[in-house]
């Protein structure tokens, strides 16, 4: 009994980056922006609040928990904003393909957090072997006290810092928002077809640029959660792996709803630690790796088969919208 | 009046665009030129500064390392041409599908899995079969995995319609966890590649003694072949008819579907070819990385080139170039070796911006009050 327990704890932490970062790419594609970006977004978002809270932490003896917090978290968001604003600029400005733009930064992203990450110390010359940030991360790792007395309920529910809540709350957010505000119909409007929703008066730069920001940043506190919290603290290269094209395929396999993608995550934050809970031999757990992928694959078929109109991809998906050329 | 208040208050309320936009209908060949040198230049005065400020090296003495690091000895220029010509190939495959409008971005996924059939037949019949034999199941194999990887998702696409972009980009992950198994079943050490001691049969031979020459002078056949079937084929016609509409593809008597499947699996087969390029030829060894992000980068160079062969030859030079030469200027200065990464992604950056200015043209909006003004003060000063 414990033993799933302790699965399903560690599935909740596993999932809650992917959480992040699949609601993020959700509101964005929502606006008809595919940003390929999100997994260098998500590393901007995770070293920019690193270099923050090592700035913060190197600077004082007694760390404050506020400030531990605020620091961190207004680097991260800032970064990953201006990230996602020079895929905007880009894109919806400057009229280039998605695609390209998006694997682009995804280059830029991936090295501008493995630089940073492996040369802070010798930029910054501070005294430090390596970057842990062990301090600030206790802060967010920081759980209700009395969770660890209520037994099974406080372990699966109570247990966790304060982002992975913040997780649940965002992915709700958006999920209301996108369904039940004017904001969220005009919204899906955009990203089904630009030109009716601008021949009805919505602006759809505007759309365009506020979405994939607010996105990105959603994003970019998936990248910070898991150094900050899943590894304490500590960065290590490329220790983010794949998690962001992780993100990617679970908008696919939420069937681009917010509310699904809770669930869906947990179920990959599952899959992605299932070899070490079932015994399987060495050699079948890349097999079980892969299974996120290939479920995400028959996701996608299905939808193309099934035809189901609320369940498809946002009509102009992909496709960027110049208004003098209809 | 009523009406005319209302009309002169709307008409001071609105907004005027700083810029109008222009779409332009052709450029002559220098200035689209001058244009991406410009942006590429930008590109490199940028990276110039930031280099500057990570390094403390003057500008000079940096341009000088990077140049010691794509061609400092005759080893790194083999590397940095084997790279170039490993980038060119995966952009040549990529193109017709770019061209069909079908957007393939698993080129990674279609060289590993490629990597992946070569190195399985020679783990396996390595030694059992005369190495002639050997090499032309691996070419097979190597192929016609490719083409598998780049078959299926084609066919939801064409059948289904199902969204290829992403389809593409989640194979790339299962072909990388199918080289992670191969890894794993191979080598029981555990460790994270499988080299040559153990793929040590269907090595193809080496011409004139350089192993990356083969390569080479089999991807610039391929560049030329490329260009001919895109240019002046049937199949490059119909390829670019599909890629402009659908619809008008189907009125002129184009068989869509069976374009879009034949695109992919040659897409894909070449991407297979480069993977056995690169495990049989080169490197006789194999791990996840062994495609090293070209599949990536290849996607941003044949978009980026406009399917002109040529001009991606070009284009993967200037990338290689600048990663083996930041690479280079990193390893000197003591720093991570991703700044390269940070180099292309700016340098990348640059070149999407222009391709604003190539097809655009701004023209100031007279009606602005930014240039009003300054009508106003020439007026006065003449």
């Amino acid at each position: 009994m414990n033993i799933v327990i302790a699965f399903l704890h560690r599935a909740i932490l596993q999932g809650t980056p992917l959480l992040f970062g699949s609601t993020g790419e959700i509101i964005t594609e929502k606006s008809g922006n595919l940003n390929l970006g999100i997994p260098g977004i998500m590393y901007i978002g995770a070293i920019s609040g690193v270099i923050g809270g090592f700035f913060y932490q190197n600077s004082t003896i007694s760390v404050n928990p506020f400030l531990a917090i605020f620091i961190p978290l207004l680097c991260s968001l800032v970064g990953s904003l201006l990230a996602s604003l020079l895929y905007c600029f880009l894109t919806i400005t400057l009229r280039a393909n998605q695609n390209v733009t998006g694997l682009a930064l995804t280059t830029f992203g991936i090295g501008f957090g493995n630089f940073f990450g492996g040369s802070l110390i010798k930029l910054s010359g501070a005294d430090v072997p390596s970057i842990a940030l062990t301090r600030v991360a206790k802060v967010f790792k920081t759980s209700l006290p009395f969770a660890k007395q209520l037994g099974i309920f406080g372990e699966l529910f109570l247990n966790y810092g304060f982002m992975v809540y913040l997780a649940i709350i965002l992915a709700v957010i958006a999920a209301f928002v996108l369904n039940k505000t004017r904001i969220g119909l005009h919204l899906r409007a955009v990203g089904e077809n630009p030109a009716t929703a601008d021949a009805a008066g919505i602006n759809v730069t505007k759309y365009r640029y506020c979405a994939t920001c607010i996105g990105g940043m959603i994003a970019g506190l998936g990248g910070l959660y898991y150094v900050m919290d899943y590894t304490n603290g500590v960065w290590s290269n490329n220790g983010f792996g794949d998690r962001g094209w992780l993100a990617i395929a679970l908008v696919i396999f939420a069937i681009w709803r917010p509310a699904l993608a809770i669930p869906a995550s947990y179920l990959f934050g599952g899959l992605y630690i299932l070899d070490n809970y079932l015994h399987v031999s060495m050699q079948l757990q890349p097999i079980l790796q892969m299974l996120p992928y290939v479920v995400t694959v028959v996701v996608l078929v299905l939808i193309s088969i099934r035809k189901k109109r609320e369940n498809q991809p946002p009509a102009s998906l992909g496709l960027n919208y110049f208004r003098e050329e209809r | 009046m009523p009406e005319q208040n209302m009309q002169g208050q709307a008409e001071q309320k609105k907004r005027q665009p700083l810029f109008h936009m222009i779409k332009r209908n052709s450029l002559p060949l220098w200035h689209s030129v001058a244009i991406r040198a410009a942006a590429i230049l930008l590109a490199f005065v940028f990276t110039g500064i930031l280099t500057l400020l990570f390094t403390g090296k003057d500008p000079i003495r940096i341009a000088a390392i990077m140049f010691d690091g794509a061609f400092g000895n005759s080893l790194r220029t083999w590397v940095t041409f084997q790279n170039v010509a490993v980038l060119l190939c995966i952009s040549l495959a990529l193109t017709p599908a770019f061209k069909m409008r079908f957007w393939n971005t698993g080129g990674e996924g279609q060289v590993l899995i490629g990597c992946l059939a070569t190195a399985t037949c020679m783990f396996t019949l390595g030694g059992k079969l005369p190495d002639w034999l050997l090499i032309m199941i691996m070419t097979v194999a190597a192929i016609g995995a490719g083409i598998l990887w780049g078959l299926i998702p084609a066919i939801f696409k064409a059948r289904f319609g199902a969204n290829e972009t992403l389809f593409t980009l989640m194979m790339n992950y299962i072909a990388i966890q199918f080289v992670e198994f191969f890894l794993k079943v191979a080598d029981k050490s555990g460790s994270n590649t499988v080299g040559p001691n153990l793929l040590s049969h269907g090595w193809i031979p080496a011409l004139f003694g350089e192993k990356y020459l083969l390569n080479i002078l089999l991807v610039a056949v391929l560049t030329v072949l490329m260009y001919i079937y895109l240019k002046y084929s049937k199949h490059g016609y119909e390829i670019s008819v599909v890629g402009e509409s659908e619809n008008t593809a189907r009125y002129i008597g184009v068989n869509v579907k069976r374009v879009i499947l034949r695109t992919m699996a040659l897409s894909g087969g070449i991407c297979g070819f480069v993977g056995l390029m690169l495990v049989g030829a080169t490197s006789h060894s194999i791990d996840t990385n062994l495609a090293g992000g070209y599949g990536f980068t290849g996607i941003m160079v044949a978009w980026l080139a406009q399917f002109n062969p040529l001009v991606m030859t070009f284009a993967s030079l200037l990338i290689v170039f600048l990663q083996r030469g930041a690479g280079e200027v990193s390893t000197v200065a003591g720093l991570n070796q991703s700044f390269s990464d940070i180099v292309t992604g700016i340098l990348l950056f640059f070149i999407i911006g222009c391709e604003f200015f190539i097809r655009y043209q701004l023209i100031p909006n007279r009606e602005h009050k930014f240039f009003a003004k300054k009508q106003t003060q020439e007026e006065q000063v003449q």
